[in-house]
């Protein structure tokens, strides 16, 4: 029987995985993949814990963060194409023109 | 027509709307004809009025009041917006609404040639508008409005030549002088407010009445008020300390001059303590002080007049000098001789100004038609034989000389007998000298002014000769009209002497209240000498004038030369102004550089830029951080909410 506990462990390590992920990689694409990743994990947990407690309030949340994660996953590799063709690069250590 | 009182001021003020709207697109011709008609409605409905009120004993007992809406209401205060048409303010009314019309109509002659047309004809109608709320006013605050307003039409017209320097300096310097006495003026409103708990004349009359309030009583609030109120009168009065202001005045237009600095506006001083005197009676030591700064500045005033070579000035320390005469008056508790004298003198004083910008206006074209542009027109010493050019303009002008010189049966002599004889019959003797000496000394200065204007040879070329001119009849018909006010004005109060009816007395008694037990002498032999002195006083000070600038002598210039020193220090108006700017406006301005380069730049500003300059230092140091690398922000906001945690958890 795969409890409650196991769910969330899996969860932690999934979202310790994008935030990692996140820090290390320095491809825009993959840090995306991790953002991604790290929803994912929160969906897990809501999926969960929607199961655990009798509540489908959880599992609505879920498809919220679905349209929510496309729709940012459109813009965001849309982005990422823009400026490629801008700069031909996308390395994130190279994108730093916004800084004070 | 009781109901209509609100409408007297409220014609000129649609004059005003309507010329200060559209005049720019109106005809000069309009514009005149707007102007005066606002007035001469007022004036014909002040008439009416006024004879309705007199016709009904209960009206002319509490006169006509008209409250067009409550004002203020805040806890047991409260003012309304109302007028009072009583006998004192109908009768000033009248006087302000006529004497305004003659003179509007003789500034469509005067002012025909000038820039500014509509502007000057708003700013006239305006000033009548607030002259009339103040005198119609039934509270003091509402009295208060008016009497800023017409401070403010006085800056605007002092000021209506602005690309001038004179004029917008003595257009500043008004406005700033009389905010001194604005302020006291306040106060004493305040005062009077704490000790009657209402503004309205009616009220604080009844409280006086009710409370049986005497001198004896010795209210120190009272004196404190009043002299307060009286510090309000000798800024719009032009009294030492604060009449600085009037002579540089004359800098405005002259039917300016005419209307509101010798007949209306500088009268309301006056006015207002004829006003409140039931409240000033109950102060002994007000109405000392009020009794000494009027003859004081009478005889002040007046020498100064003697030497001044500007037309306009001599007449300018002439109404100083009059209105002195008004506070003279009032103090010795002649409420009704100080109002009469407010009558007489608005209409000879304003004939003499016109008559003065008659002549202007004549030596203007003259020096014009010469292509002279370096000479003053205003100065005496360049006229002279302009009796033969400007008949008209002579006869009204001698007639309004005559009058304030205090020869019968002319207008000034009953008004000017009847307070020297009140201030004698007050046992102030010392007083009535002085205003005798000061009565010697104005028929001196206007005779001076007369002889050097009209009599002797023209003093410029034949070129500007030959365009001397009287003025259009535009001009003159207010002069005409004035002169037979000036001839007749004086015979509404005869003196008791004279078995005649004094009108005015009969008809202002029950406006004042004998709170401070005021006795007068009654000795009719010694009222006939004192009046056979003051006629005296003015055929001496006409045959001294007579002497010296009758024919052509140097006994003026030897006199000059003699007393150099006196007559230095008269021609330089005692150095009033120069002291003043030494002991106050440098002190003051001293004051404004320390707090302007001291306290405002360095201290003020200084710890603005420093916050400023902080908040930069601190921008710098941490924009080193804002490099631009998402890793390192990502890592910050693991960082924060790994804080977070640690504190909540």
């Amino acid at each position: 029987m795969v409890g409650m506990l196991d769910y969330a462990i899996l969860s932690a390590v999934l979202f310790t995985v994008g935030v990692v992920g996140i820090l290390i990689r320095r491809n825009i694409i993959t840090i995306f993949m991790c953002i991604e990743l790290m929803l994912n994990s929160v969906n897990l947990l809501f999926v969960a814990f929607s199961r655990y407690m009798g509540h489908v309030d959880g599992q609505i949340f879920v498809f919220f963060i679905f349209a929510i994660a496309a729709a940012e996953a459109a813009v965001g590799l849309a982005l990422v194409v823009a400026y490629f063709k801008l700069k031909e690069t996308i390395e994130v250590d190279e994108i730093k023109l916004l800084k004070g | 027509m009781t109901g209509y009182v609100w409408l007297i001021p409220v014609f000129p003020l649609i004059g005003f709307l309507i010329n200060g709207l559209f005049g720019k697109r109106l005809s000069r011709k309009t514009i005149g004809v707007i102007a005066s008609g606002a007035i001469l409605f007022s004036f014909l409905l002040a008439c009416v009025i006024f004879f309705q009120m007199n016709s009904s004993v209960e009206l002319s007992e509490k006169g006509i009041r008209n409250v067009l809406f409550p004002w203020i209401h805040i806890g047991d205060f409260s003012v309304n917006f109302g007028y009072l048409f009583d006998r004192l303010s109908g009768s000033m009314t009248l006087m302000v609404a006529g004497v305004s019309f003659l003179i509007h109509v003789y500034s469509i002659g005067y002012m025909a040639e000038e820039e500014g047309y509509w502007r000057y004809f708003a700013y006239l109608n305006l000033f009548v508008f607030m002259m009339l709320t103040l005198v119609l006013a039934d509270n003091l605050l509402l009295m208060f409005v008016g009497w800023e307003g017409v401070g403010l039409c006085s800056y605007l017209l002092i000021g209506f030549y602005y690309t001038t320097e004179v004029a917008s300096d003595a257009g500043k310097k008004a406005f700033i002088v009389n905010r001194v006495g604005d302020f006291g003026f306040m106060l004493g409103m305040f005062f009077l407010f704490t000790l009657f708990g209402s503004l309205e004349f009616q009220h604080i009359r009844e409280a006086v009445i009710s409370a049986g309030l005497k001198p004896e009583h010795g209210m120190g609030l009272i004196t404190l008020a009043t002299v307060l109120l009286f510090l309000g009168a000798t800024g719009k009065s032009a009294q030492i300390p604060l009449y600085v202001w009037l002579p540089d005045a004359m800098a405005g237009p002259t039917p300016v001059s005419a209307l509101i600095h010798a007949a209306t506006m500088v009268t309301s001083g006056v006015y207002m303590i004829v006003k409140l005197n039931y409240v000033f009676q109950l102060a002994p030591i007000t109405m000392l002080t009020i009794a000494w700064i009027g003859g004081l500045t009478a005889l002040f005033a007046a020498t100064i007049g003697t030497v001044q070579n500007d037309i306009k000035k001599v007449l300018a320390y002439s109404t100083v000098s009059q209105l002195g005469y008004m506070f003279l008056a009032l103090g010795v508790g002649a409420f009704i001789a100080g109002f009469f004298h407010i009558l007489t003198h608005a209409f000879f004083k304003a004939l003499l100004f016109l008559g003065s910008g008659s002549v202007i206006h004549a030596m203007h074209h003259a020096f014009h038609h010469a292509g002279i542009h370096d000479k003053d027109p205003q100065d005496i010493r360049n006229m002279g034989g302009l009796k033969k050019y400007m008949p008209k303009t002579y006869w009204t002008f001698l007639v309004a000389t005559l009058a304030i010189a205090g020869f019968p049966p002319f207008a000034g002599f009953f008004s000017k007998d009847e307070i020297l004889w009140k201030t004698f019959a007050s046992s102030h003797r010392v007083l009535w000298a002085i205003g005798a000496f000061a009565a010697i000394l104005t028929s001196f200065y206007m005779f001076r002014l007369v002889y050097l204007t009209f009599f002797g040879e023209f003093r410029g070329s034949k070129r500007e000769e030959e365009a001397l001119h009287e003025s259009p009849s535009v001009m003159t018909f207010p002069l005409i009209a004035l002169a037979v006010l000036s001839v007749i004005g004086g015979w509404i109060g005869f003196p008791h002497i004279f078995k005649l009816p004094n009108v005015l007395e009969q008809y202002l008694e029950p406006v004042i209240e004998n709170t401070g037990g005021i006795h007068f002498l009654h000795n009719s032999a010694l009222e006939w000498g004192l009046m056979d002195v003051s006629i005296l006083c003015a055929i001496a000070g006409w045959l001294f004038a007579r002497t010296l600038y009758a024919g052509k002598s140097d006994v003026p210039g030897k006199l000059a030369k003699t007393f150099s020193y006196f007559y230095s220090i008269l021609l330089n108006k005692y150095y009033v102004d120069e002291i003043y700017f030494a002991l106050i406006i440098r002190p003051v301005k001293k004051i404004g550089d320390f707090c302007w380069l001291f306290i405002d730049t360095i201290i003020i500003d200084g710890t603005v830029n420093l916050v400023a300059y902080l908040a930069r230092c601190f921008g710098r140091i941490y924009s080193l951080y804002q490099n631009g690398a998402v890793k390192v922000y990502a890592l910050t906001m693991l960082g924060g909410i790994l804080v977070l945690f640690w504190i909540f958890f």
